[in-house]
Parts: structure tokens; C-alpha cells; sequence
């Protein structure tokens, strides 16, 4: 029997989403990071242009004649057209008086020391624009005098590169979280295969595989497979008692009471006052009854151990049933009961064939049991190729008005079974074995109204 | 017309500083009267993009071109200190123009047309050239003989070294200090060649003539009043079917620059749709392959190419504001002028 597991979460699921979960991450920090990078270096690539151009303009200034002349290079302005199209503005001042250039160019906050570039980005004519300010001291008529030179570029070039770079490190970033997700998917698929490995092993077992598990495992599972051995060696050695305890009762009930039987047999014999005699065969009925009941209490404990752990081997559902009619026909010719064996069709089906046995005779055994004397019984077997069936009819009057599905039930009694010793296990055991194989167990009364008809009913395979 | 004999006192006078309204050469309505008028201010003379603006009017009813003719600098001044409003402005002062987007008087445009524009034919969506035009030397076909033809630079001062007295006063330029144009080709030729230098030494002491214009000079050439016109627009002299046979156009075998004529869209425009639709119109002319029949300029237009090339296509680009500094536009001009005064 197979109970379904509680079942909490998927350590999968849980694998799969905390890997993607840590891929998303490490992609955005990388595209963080990278955007970041280009960034840094997008803006230092054109600050130095910028300062190259203004360092150009620095270099064509010179004093003349008492003069501070400004002699701007063509290279200045046009290296600054070969990084992009943007607009380009500059200017030389002297101590705060513009010589040349684009006067209302905004002047930076921080102050210009010589050697010292300052780089800042400002708005001018409604446009931001990146500027260099560099500084340097001229000797003007034997005076110092500071000369500053800026130059500013608008930064729409730079816009356009750092979307262009920005888009390279977006596909960077979702390429490397589509390939980490590849890889985590294969991870959290590799992880559980051991233990979808180990389930698949052990249930592929068969019902009397106790061996321990000794297959190589990961050492995370180890903790796991040593109990489920442990538990497996406890169930071993409990199997092992109560089968030993079935039969060890057998044997210590069934020995004592009939040789109980046989002395109170030879006692009846040799007392010959009435009332003892009566005495002595109620104990010899009491024993028939206590030996019966012991041995079908035994015969159910069997049943209900076999059918825990089914072993199933191809049965022959007719031969089994001629060979308990033989075995029962001597009892039955006590009574002068003529019991007829019928056969059609090939009732082939797989099953343990002691439990089918067991049930097949307890319900014979039954259908003798009640029956007055000279009466028949007819045994009938038949199968066609997805059912097996027995039915056994009698004419022993039937179960009369009693619920047929109670009469089933552990302990209960037909309501003509007055002075016949029985336990009210048979057809409870009958009707175990019938569903442990995925059959039926039906109680009719027969078709003549004599009697009853039982059958079992089981799927061939 | 303005006088093409200009004295060397007017060099002096520097763009910007004058005060007065800027100077009007020429003033063209095309299309009919009350109709609404798209405003042009261009230093293109009307004959040559008359029929570019037939075309572009000819599916637009009610709509008319007022085109105002200027100098380069009239423009600059109209624009950039007046604040006189047009809907567009073409130059072939390609500095000018190229200043005038850098300083934020332009707005950007991008259409199907601009995108025909390889990356050197325009300056980030303000500045669209639409043609490229050779500045030439224009030699009197009947004063030199074919043998003195000076193919370089480096033989016309043979030329002018071997036989002074016979070209004094037979030589003329640009005045640089008034022709926006002549200003950008003598900066790129200083900034190319030495040779420029001692060429402008060697023609000042031969009593250089100076222009406005190139139309002046061709004409000049072709009556035989002088016999080398130095700088000249190459596509001018060479349009000028009718003097053909007394003019030879030269384009210099050391190195030839190559002006781009571009087109700028002005803020605050009238028009602003007409403008776009305009420049549209004179860029698809230019740049499809073939170009439009009544394109007048020479096609196609080419690549800046290896430098070992004598032609050399002028970039449009920040470099060329360099000249237009106030500082190095007043030391280029001063050493220009004192390089023509040096005996």
C-alpha cells in the first residue's frame, strides 16, 4: 500500500529560483558596474581632448611687443570636430579680461590653479556643456600675470556614445543572466538527480527487497540513506518475528488442542453415564471450535502479512481449484455433499497463490460446513482473458435476511450457523485476499434459492 | 555692383565693427505677389539658383521666394548682429555658416533628404552643403600664351618674377577683409602652403587689384583689364558660356581647394515648413544620382580624398572657427596686409 507524501515545497524549485534569483543580481551589478565603467571613461577620454585643445590654445599664447597676443591653432578646435559634431566654444582671459573667444561663457566655480586643469560641466546658450579651464603665469612687462584658457564642448556626441555603450553593456548583462540561468537550471537538475536516482531505486524494489541501500550516494544524502537502512533493517527483523510468531502459535495451539481432542474422543468412549457423556462432547465441540477459530485467526494474521508485501507469480485459477476440491472432497463424503468441479475457459491471473488458496478454501470449506447432508456443491471456474473467476454454490439455505457485505466483516455470523462450530473470519479473509489483487468478493443467493453463491472475481493481470 | 578697385585702407576696416544696416546687392521676387513669401538671404546670385526655385515653386501655388543677394559678411552681419530675420541662409562661406550653427542662430533638421548627405556634406543637421565648387586661377586667353599657362602656384611666380612690369597691375584677389569667401580661401591656402605667402609678397609689389567678387574678376579677365585673376570660383568662371573663348579657368595642379556651398535653417523663421521643404529641394538636387536637371554646379560631389590629391575639399567642422577668432582673424589680416605692402 502506497500512502502519498506530505509534500512542502520543491528543493528544485527552491535550488532553480534562489540561483536565478542570484544571477539576476550579478547581472544588474555587472551592468551597473559597466555603465558605470564606460561612463568614467567616456567623460575622461573627452576631458583630455578638451584639455589637449586647450593646452594647444595655452601653447600659441606669447607676449609681443608688451602684448599678450593669442594665436589659436587650427588642430585646437578641429581635433575637437573629430570626436563628435557638437558645438565648441572657448576662451583666453587675462586677470579676469577676455582677450579672444565667447565672453559670456560661464565661468567655473572653482578657482584655476597653474598645472592644474579644472574640469566642470555648466549650462550655456540652453545647452550643458562639459569645460576645461586651464591656467598659466605669463611674465608681462616684468610683471606675473595669470592667463586662463577655456574650452567647452556641448555633449550630445557624448550622449549618443554613452547610450551606444549603454546598450552594449545591456545585452552584456541580459546575456549573462540567460547564461547563468542555463547554468542553473543544468545545476539544480544535476543536485536532485542523486536523489530522484535514490527514490527511483528503492521503489523500483521488489516487496521482499530488505536489502540495505549500497549504492554510492553524496555525502549530503548519507545521513538519510543510513536511517532509511537502519529502518529498513528494523522492518527486516520485525518481518521476521511476526512471521516466526504465526508460525510458533500455529504450532503451540494447534499441537496442544488436538491432542486435547484425541483424549477427550478416547474418554468419551469409556464413560458411558449419560450426563457425562454430554459433557465431554460439548468440550470436544468447544475444542473443534477453539481449534478452528485459532486457525483462522492464524490463517488472517497470514493473510493480512502477505498481502502488505504481494508477491505475485502466474496462477492457474482452475488448477488451484481442482486441487482443493480433491483435498476437501473426503470431508465432504462424510456428509454424502457431491461437490462438482466446472471449468470453462482459461482463467489464468498472477497472484500469491497461497493467499488465492487460503481464500478458495475458506469459502469451500464454508459451503460444506453448513450444508445438511447429502446435498451438492458446485464449483465453478471460468476466465476470459481479463477476469478470473470461482464461484461457489451451495444449498445450505443461504444467509437469509443478513446484510451480505456485514457478513464480511471480522466476527460476523450468517444467521443459519446455529450449532456449526466457525469464527466469522472466512469470508473476511476471502474477501482481503480478493481486493490485495484488485478483485471483488460477491454473496448471492443462489439461483435455485437453495443456497448461496459465492465468487470471486479477479483482474488476470 | 559694388567697385571692384578697392584701396588698401578699407582692409583695415574689420567685419562686425561697422554700425550701419548690412548692404543688399540684389533683391528677387519669384511666384506671385501676395503670396506667401519663403525668405532667403544668400550670396548666390540669382541667375544660377533661378531655376532650382522655378522648380521647387512649381508645385507650391501661393507660395513665393523673396531672395536677398549679400556678401558673406553682410550675411554674417544681418544674422549674427542685426537679428534681421529669413526663414534660410546659403553661403559659400562655409566658416561663416559653420560659425553662425555653433553660436545657436540655426535649428537642426533631419528628413530623407538630409539623410542622402555623406557625413563630411554636413555639420551636425544645421549645416547641409548642397554644392562644391573649386577655387581657380581665371587667365586671360588672349593676353598669355598657351605655353605661359600657370598650372602650379610655384609657375605663376615664376611667371610673375621673370616678367614683373609686364602683369603690374594686371593681377587681382579677393579683398579678404570684405569677401567672406576670399577670407576663407586665402586662411586655407595660409594654412596649407608657405607658397601662399610668398605669392601674396610677391603680388603686392606688382599692385595687386582686390574684388568683391569673383563675378568682377572673370568679367575683369575677359575685357583684358587683368590678365590673372587669383582665387576665383572656379564655377562661376566656368558658367560664363558667353566669355568662354577669352577666359581659361585653371584649377591648380599643386593643390585646389574645394568650397562647399551649404545651407543653414534660421531660428525664429516665418516659414519654417517652406524652409525645411527649401533645403530639402536644393539638397535632393544636389546629392541624388543623377542630380536634378536644373542643378547648376558640377557633379558629383566629391569625398575629402588621400591628401596627396591636389583637390582638396575644405571640412566642415569646428577647425574652421579658428580663422574666425577675433584675435587670429585681426593677426591674419595683418599679416596679410603687411605681406601685400612688402616691396
Amino acid at each position: 500500500m502506497t500512502r502519498r507524501a506530505h509534500v512542502s515545497g520543491s528543493i528544485r524549485r527552491r535550488l532553480l529560483l534562489q540561483l536565478l534569483g542570484s544571477a539576476a543580481l550579478l547581472a544588474a551589478i555587472l551592468f551597473v558596474t559597466v555603465l558605470g565603467f564606460v561612463r568614467d571613461v567616456a567623460e575622461e577620454s573627452h576631458d583630455s581632448i578638451l584639455f589637449a585643445s586647450a593646452t594647444s590654445i595655452m601653447d600659441s599664447i606669447a607676449v609681443n611687443a608688451g602684448e599678450v597676443s593669442v594665436d589659436l591653432p587650427y588642430a585646437a578646435l578641429s581635433m575637437l570636430g573629430n570626436v563628435s559634431d557638437d558645438r565648441v566654444f572657448y576662451r583666453v582671459s587675462r586677470a579676469g579680461e577676455v582677450l579672444t573667444g565667447y565672453s559670456d561663457l560661464p565661468a567655473g566655480e572653482a578657482t584655476v590653479r597653474a598645472g592644474q586643469p579644472v574640469f566642470e560641466t555648466l549650462d550655456y546658450k540652453g545647452e550643458t556643456i562639459r569645460m576645461v579651464t586651464s591656467s598659466r603665469r605669463l611674465s608681462l612687462n616684468g610683471a606675473p600675470t595669470d592667463i586662463e584658457v577655456s574650452v567647452a564642448q556641448t555633449q550630445n556626441g557624448q550622449a549618443a556614445i554613452l547610450a551606444r555603450l549603454s546598450r552594449s553593456a545591456l545585452y552584456l548583462g541580459i546575456g549573462f543572466f540567460v547564461l547563468s540561468s542555463a547554468l542553473a537550471i543544468w545545476s539544480a537538475q544535476s543536485s536532485v538527480r542523486p536523489l530522484k536516482s535514490l527514490a527511483q531505486a528503492v521503489s523500483r524494489r521488489g516487496p521482499k527487497d530488505l536489502r540495505p541501500v549500497s549504492r554510492p550516494v553524496p555525502s549530503e544524502m548519507a545521513p538519510l540513506v543510513s536511517s532509511l537502512n537502519t529502518f529498513i533493517d528494523r522492518l527486516g527483523v520485525s518481518l521476521t518475528r511476526s512471521e516466526d510468531f504465526i508460525a510458533e502459535a500455529a504450532h503451540r495451539v494447534r499441537t496442544p488442542l488436538a491432542t486435547v481432542r484425541t483424549q477427550a474422543e478416547i474418554t468419551l468412549r469409556r464413560v458411558e453415564k449419560e450426563e457425562n457423556r454430554g459433557s465431554l462432547r460439548e468440550m470436544i465441540r468447544a475444542i473443534d471450535e477453539t481449534s478452528r477459530a485459532s486457525g483462522q485467526l492464524l490463517d488472517h494474521a497470514m493473510v493480512s502479512f502477505r498481502t502488505d508485501s504481494l508477491e505475485r507469480v502466474d496462477i492457474d485459477l482452475a488448477e488451484l481449484a481442482r486441487e482443493l476440491v480433491e483435498r476437501l472432497r473426503p470431508v465432504a463424503d462424510l456428509k454424502d455433499i457431491d461437490l462438482h468441479f466446472a471449468n470453462s475457459g482459461t482463467p489464468r491471473m498472477s497472484g500469491d497463490a497461497i493467499l488465492i488458496q487460503n481464500a478458495v478454501r475458506n469459502i469451500l470449506d464454508n459451503a460444506i460446513k453448513y450444508s445438511p447432508p447429502e446435498r451438492q456443491v458446485h464449483i465453478r471456474v471460468s476466465g476470459d482473458g481479463a477476469q478470473a473467476r470461482v464461484s461457489i454454490e451451495d444449498e445450505a439455505g443461504g444467509f437469509g435476511t443478513t446484510d451480505t457485505h456485514a457478513l464480511t466483516e471480522r466476527f460476523v455470523r450468517g444467521e443459519n450457523t446455529q450449532g456449526v462450530v466457525g469464527s466469522g473470519l472466512g469470508l473476511t479473509i476471502a474477501r482481503e485476499v480478493a481486493e490485495a489483487h484488485g478483485g471483488t468478493l460477491t454473496i448471492e443467493t443462489s439461483k435455485s434459492g437453495a443456497g448461496a453463491c459465492v465468487t470471486l472475481c479477479f483482474p488476470s493481470h | 555692383m559694388r567697385n571692384p578697385l578697392l584701396s588698401l585702407a578699407l582692409i583695415a576696416s574689420l567685419w562686425g565693427v561697422s554700425a550701419s544696416a548690412f548692404e543688399i546687392e540684389d533683391r528677387q521676387w519669384v511666384g506671385p505677389e501676395n503670396a506667401r513669401a519663403l525668405t532667403v538671404i544668400s550670396t548666390t546670385d540669382f541667375d544660377i539658383l533661378a531655376p532650382l526655385m522655378e522648380s521647387f515653386l512649381r508645385n507650391r501655388p501661393g507660395v513665393a521666394v523673396d531672395y536677398v543677394v549679400a556678401s558673406s559678411s553682410e550675411l554674417m552681419k544681418a544674422i549674427a548682429d542685426e537679428g534681421q530675420t529669413f526663414d534660410v541662409a546659403l553661403s559659400s562661406a562655409m566658416d561663416l555658416q559653420t560659425k553662425l550653427a555653433n553660436d545657436g542662430f540655426t535649428r537642426p533638421h533631419q528628413s530623407s533628404a538630409t539623410a542622402l548627405i555623406p557625413g563630411w556634406g554636413e555639420w551636425r543637421n544645421h549645416v547641409f552643403a548642397f554644392s562644391q565648387e573649386p577655387a581657380s586661377m581665371v587667365v586671360s586667353a588672349t593676353a598669355l600664351t598657351e605655353a605661359e599657362m600657370p598650372r602650379t602656384r610655384q609657375a605663376l611666380i615664376t611667371l610673375l618674377r621673370e616678367q614683373p612690369d609686364r602683369f603690374r597691375g594686371r593681377i587681382g584677389t579677393y579683398d579678404v577683409s570684405l569677401s567672406g569667401l576670399g577670407y576663407l580661401f586665402a586662411t586655407q591656402d595660409a594654412r596649407t602652403s608657405e607658397t601662399y605667402w610668398r605669392l601674396m609678397e610677391l603680388m603686392g609689389g606688382l599692385d595687386l587689384q582686390l574684388y568683391c567678387c569673383s563675378g568682377a574678376m572673370i568679367e575683369q579677365v575677359a575685357d583684358g583689364e587683368i590678365f590673372v585673376a587669383y582665387n576665383v570660383l572656379g564655377s562661376y568662371a566656368r558658367a560664363r558660356a558667353d566669355l568662354a573663348d577669352r577666359i581659361v579657368v585653371i584649377d591648380p595642379e599643386d593643390y585646389t581647394h574645394l568650397m562647399m556651398r551649404s545651407a543653414i535653417l534660421l531660428n525664429d523663421a516665418a516659414q519654417p515648413e517652406l524652409a525645411e521643404a527649401f533645403v530639402d529641394h536644393l539638397i535632393t538636387a544636389a546629392w541624388s544620382n543623377p542630380p536634378a536637371p536644373e542643378y547648376p554646379f558640377r557633379h558629383p560631389l566629391g569625398a575629402p580624398g588621400p591628401s596627396e590629391s591636389a583637390r582638396r575639399p575644405i571640412q566642415l567642422g569646428p577647425g574652421l572657427l579658428v580663422y574666425q577668432d577675433r584675435e587670429k582673424r585681426k593677426r591674419f589680416l595683418g599679416e596679410w596686409v603687411s605681406a601685400l605692402r612688402q616691396e
